[in-house]
């Protein structure tokens, strides 16, 4: 049995670990993959204090140490449940289960899918949901990026610099993100915005050879054809398995203030997954903090 | 068993000519979640399974990456006998590397 349960390994999990273990009770961190998150995709980040650039890689790797070496214990193993019994909570896994008296639940977010069929098949065969990752491979190859959020853009710009020609699909007349991308994009002579249009059909053979765009105001289908599509239209949280002990809201995320309490006494929510209003590396860290400090209140008030 | 540096000299007798099958892992330096998956390999590696484990670097054989048409890293690929029979894309758990090979 231990005292406190993370689920997810990310930067909010890790901070969780850490402030759980200043306090002195034991900690497992539950991480279906490698410890990380998300942010091991990034090359570069220029907004996180202290360091004016550190790889993500580099960053969650120290921070991997740091909770490791305070002696959290990790097990690499995807939790599908968590079983509320009152003053003990048990997590089951895909390995096996696992108890503990407090649950914080930092599981982050992931990649949105378009949705379309041969999708996951063609994932690295013409389909890629990270351009400053891939984009290497589409050097003056033709390429789209769907999506209308900043991400979107910036994506475009990088690719733009790289491949032949980019194809912007956004389903709105406008954009969300910042103007000066917007306004930079539109300068550049390989780039096509368009517009009101969803992504309808990936056409494959072995790998993705064209793309099906349909233009939502005049139903118009147009095919392009292309090497590469970038998706990105953001990120959704995965919490589902989590719904009868947390409180989910219409997008999925996880009800919950600042103070990280979610509906089921003794279990917390921590980082990306939560409802907030800024998804970034400082909140994630800012709320496995809260969400360790809340669960060890609870537990010096269970014993006394 | 240490995970084996492929090169264009070496890709044909390692891997196309290997005996045992091989698990190829399409990487990059600047690939975080490359990055993250080497010490997973390199365990598998050392744990002698019945298969031989080796790295490419994508920048340093682009001809191997093209021929093999990855465009997206991390990318397992495992061959047999000299042709392809599975292949992974993205960050996976070490049991789920295992089973690409293992079944
Ligand atoms: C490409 C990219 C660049 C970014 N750049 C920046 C930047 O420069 N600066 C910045 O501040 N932020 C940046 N961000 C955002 C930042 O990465 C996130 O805000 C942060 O990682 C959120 O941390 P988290 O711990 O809440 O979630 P995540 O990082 O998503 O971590 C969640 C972890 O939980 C694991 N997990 C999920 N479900 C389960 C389960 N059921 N059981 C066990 N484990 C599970 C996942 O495998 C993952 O390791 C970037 C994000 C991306 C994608």
């Amino acid at each position: 049995m231990y005292d406190i349960i993370v689920i997810g390994g990310g930067p909010a999990g890790m901070t969780a670990a850490i402030y759980a273990r200043r306090a002195t009770k034991s900690v497992l961190v539950l991480e279906a993959l490698t410890c990380g998150g998300q942010i091991i995709n990034t090359p570069d980040i220029e907004n996180y204090p202290v360091e004016a650039h550190i790889s993500g890689f580099d960053f969650s790797n120290r921070v991997y140490e740091q909770a490791k070496g305070l002696g959290a214990e990790f097990a690499f193993e995807k939790a599908v449940d968590i079983k509320d019994e009152g003053s003990v909570k048990t997590v089951v896994t895909t390995k096996g289960s696992y108890q503990a008296k407090a649950v914080i639940i930092a599981t982050g977010s992931e990649n949105r899918k378009l949705g379309l069929e041969d999708e996951q098949r063609l994932t690295g065969r013409g389909v890629s949901y990270c351009a400053t990752c891939d984009g290497n491979f589409y050097r003056n190859k033709v390429v789209a990026v769907v999506g209308g959020g900043n991400t979107a853009l910036e994506d475009a710009q990088y690719l733009a610099g790289l491949a032949k020609q980019v194809y912007l699909i956004h389903r709105r007349d406008s954009f969300r993100g910042e103007e000066t991308n917007a306004e930079r994009l539109k300068a550049c002579e390989n780039v096509e915005i368009v517009y009101n249009s969803n992504v309808t059909r990936l056409i494959s053979e072995k790998r993705l050879k064209a793309i099906e765009v349909t233009n939502k105001l005049t139903g118009e289908v147009r095919t392009i054809e292309l090497n590469g599509l970038f998706v990105a239209i953001g990120r959704v949280p995965e919490n589902m398995n989590f719904a009868s002990v947390a409180e989910l809201d219409e997008a999925g995320y996880i009800v919950a203030g600042e103070d990280c309490h979610t509906k089921t006494e003794g279990v917390f929510v921590a980082g990306d997954n939560r409802t907030k209003a800024l998804r970034q590396l400082v909140t994630a860290t800012a709320d496995g903090a809260m969400a360790a400090t809340e669960a060890v209140k609870y537990l010096n008030n269970m014993s006394l | 068993m240490a995970v084996i540096t492929i090169n264009s000299n070496n890709f044909k007798t390692e891997v196309l000519e290997s005996k045992v099958p091989v698990l190829a892992d399409f990487n990059a330096t600047w690939c975080g979640p490359c990055r993250s998956m080497k010490p997973m390999l390199d365990q598998l590696a050392e744990e002698n399974k019945g298969y031989k484990i080796v790295s490419i670097d994508v920048d340093d054989n682009s001809e191997l990456a093209e021929e093999y048409d990855v465009s997206s890293i991390p990318c397992l690929v495992v061959f047999r006998d000299g042709e392809e029979v599975n292949r992974s894309v993205g960050l996976i758990p070490k049991d789920m590397i295992n089973a690409l090979v293992e079944g």
